[in-house]
């Protein structure tokens, strides 16, 4: 069992180190982010009497593309499906349990180490965290979110046959999760409609933990969005492994 | 006939025996009451038309599928019952690829190897021996998407070999492949047979390789099995001269493709609409 969990983290890990291209193209995205919204936002938030905004921003792309790198790793199954190395694993005499758990966690690290990359260039924009403490505690919301995310792609390939279902999962759920999470904006004193919304959605509670933990600047506290971040992971890792274990060829 | 000397060898022993073998998807009957038994140590061919059920069957086999009805048992163990035990016992060689292209030669090796629990200490010699045996030793290191198709082709079937299996399944390994290349794999393959008294248990639609390789054979057709026996007895019940007649006078000369197609085309809907 922790053999076949870890030859598959490593495998991911392989994969991901060898996707050069991959990875450039992860750190495109927040780079252009953190230019875009950090620096052209920030004379206005500034002016609303909010403060700095890049470094209320930063957190919230470092969610972002541990969200983008987690679910992507996650719904990579359906490309182990389409290629045909997914018959490989299902067929070993190991449990699909444990695939589902290797994939899963291999799929978070991979994301972690995609966010603290975006962690350090974001010392460049005038980043400066307050502690080491707040560091590593930062890490702890996010490996939640990674786990979350990574386990949740899972989930939703286990149900899916191709990647056709790719464009509607990435318009109708990851981006709908990233743009109403908080990542962008405070989420004091909003409409009803969004501020329902907001809470809602699982990744408000990562990114304001993780906001708290390298910011100071949390909506909820840290324990609640600990908690929550915490039980989402063990649920979706259950439901992902009960999809996966349905999975037929 | 020497085919049969591994079989002869181990009179009494069975490597693979089905009996009553059915898969129904909703109306439709894909495997219809299928009962056979492989003998420990031979070739066995396994023919039909496209959509035939061949790949049904060896999904039920290798436990990759549940049967709606009917019992496996394979090397003495109950496949449904007990499918991690059962998959310790063969290799398979599934019909479109299955390694991981953004691996090297010796990694996709190493994963089968953890994954089939084979001791750290055997990985390495094991592995070795098996890439030597489809010649591909010199590219161990290598990226599996530098390979040509001849060369997954025998990759995979070193991989099925690394936990050492007693029974090798082989849905089509040969399609695809140029004349050289498919050769080079038969001789593999026989010579797995032959030194290792390995069961071999293959389809194919090239008629002219079951018949130089396989010891029995059996036809399916429309999920039934329509003949079965050795090659000779196959020609003499069908008085033809080769096996590719004996096979089209058993299965008929209609092209399969538009029906299979169908068939295919319901899986998939309800593969869609669970």
């Amino acid at each position: 069992m922790s053999g076949a969990v870890y030859v598959m983290w490593l495998r991911q890990l392989k994969r991901f180190w060898r996707s050069k291209p991959r990875v450039i193209g992860g750190l495109a995205q927040p780079l252009l982010f953190l230019f875009a919204l950090g620096m052209g936002f920030g004379p206005v938030y500034a002016a609303a009497g909010q403060g700095d905004y890049l470094q209320f921003l930063i957190p919230g792309i470092i969610a972002m593309s541990i969200l983008f790198t987690a679910m992507f790793n996650g719904i990579e199954v359906i490309w182990d499906r389409q290629f045909g190395f997914l018959k490989e694993t299902l067929v070993a005499p190991v449990s699909r349990t444990a695939i589902m758990l290797g994939k899963t966690l291999g799929g978070a690290t991979v994301a972690v180490l995609q966010g603290i990359v975006v962690l350090c260039l974001s010392l460049l924009f005038g980043y400066r965290p307050a502690s080491v403490g707040s560091v590593l505690l930062g890490l702890v919301f996010m490996t939640l979110i990674a786990l979350l995310f990574a386990s949740f792609g899972i989930a939703i390939a286990s149900k899916m046959r191709d990647m056709h279902g790719f464009q509607l999962i990435m318009n109708f759920l990851i981006m709908p999760i990233f743009f109403l999470s908080g990542a962008l904006f405070p989420l004091d004193g909003l409409p009803k409609a969004i501020g329902t919304v907001t809470t809602l959605d699982p990744l408000t509670y990562g990114v304001d933990g993780l906001r708290g933990a390298l910011t100071g600047l949390n909506h909820y506290s840290l324990l609640l969005d600990l908690g929550v971040m915490a039980a989402l992971v063990i649920i979706t890792t259950l439901i992902g492994a009960y999809l996966f274990s349905k999975v037929e060829l | 006939m020497d085919g049969y000397r591994h079989g002869a060898e181990e009179e009494q022993r069975t490597s693979i025996v089905a009996t009553g073998l059915t898969k129904r998807y909703g109306p439709l009957v894909a495997v219809d009451n299928i009962s056979l038994s492989v003998p420990a140590g031979v070739v066995f061919a396994f023919l039909g038309p496209n959509g035939a059920g061949k790949s049904t069957c060896i999904k039920m086999f290798t436990s990759l599928l549940q049967p709606t009805a009917g019992d496996i048992t394979l090397e003495g163990i109950d496949v449904a019952k007990h499918p991690h035990r059962a998959r310790k016992h063969f290799g398979i060689v599934f019909q479109d690829q299955s390694l991981d292209d953004e691996l090297t030669a010796y990694e996709n090796m190493e994963f089968h190897a953890v994954l089939y629990g084979v001791p750290k200490q055997e990985r390495e010699r094991r592995i070795d021996k098996a890439l030597r045996v489809v010649d591909l030793e010199d590219r161990r290191k290598d990226l599996v998407k530098t390979f040509s198709g001849g060369m997954k082709r025998r990759l995979e079937i070193a991989r099925s070999l690394v936990h050492h299996p007693n029974v090798l399944f082989l849905d089509e390994p040969t399609t695809g492949l140029d004349p050289q290349t498919r050769r080079n794999i038969w001789e593999h393959i026989k010579q797995l047979n032959r030194e290792r008294g390995m069961t071999i248990f293959l389809t194919t639609h090239y008629m002219e390789e079951a018949e130089a390789i396989a010891d029995i054979i059996a036809i399916i057709d429309h999920g039934r099995i329509v003949a079965q026996g050795t090659i000779s007895e196959l020609k003499r019940r069908t008085k033809t001269k080769t096996l590719e007649e004996a096979f089209l006078k058993l299965t008929g000369k209609d092209i399969r493709e538009e029906q299979a197609s169908s068939v295919d085309r319901m899986r998939m809907r309800r593969r869609m609409h669970p």
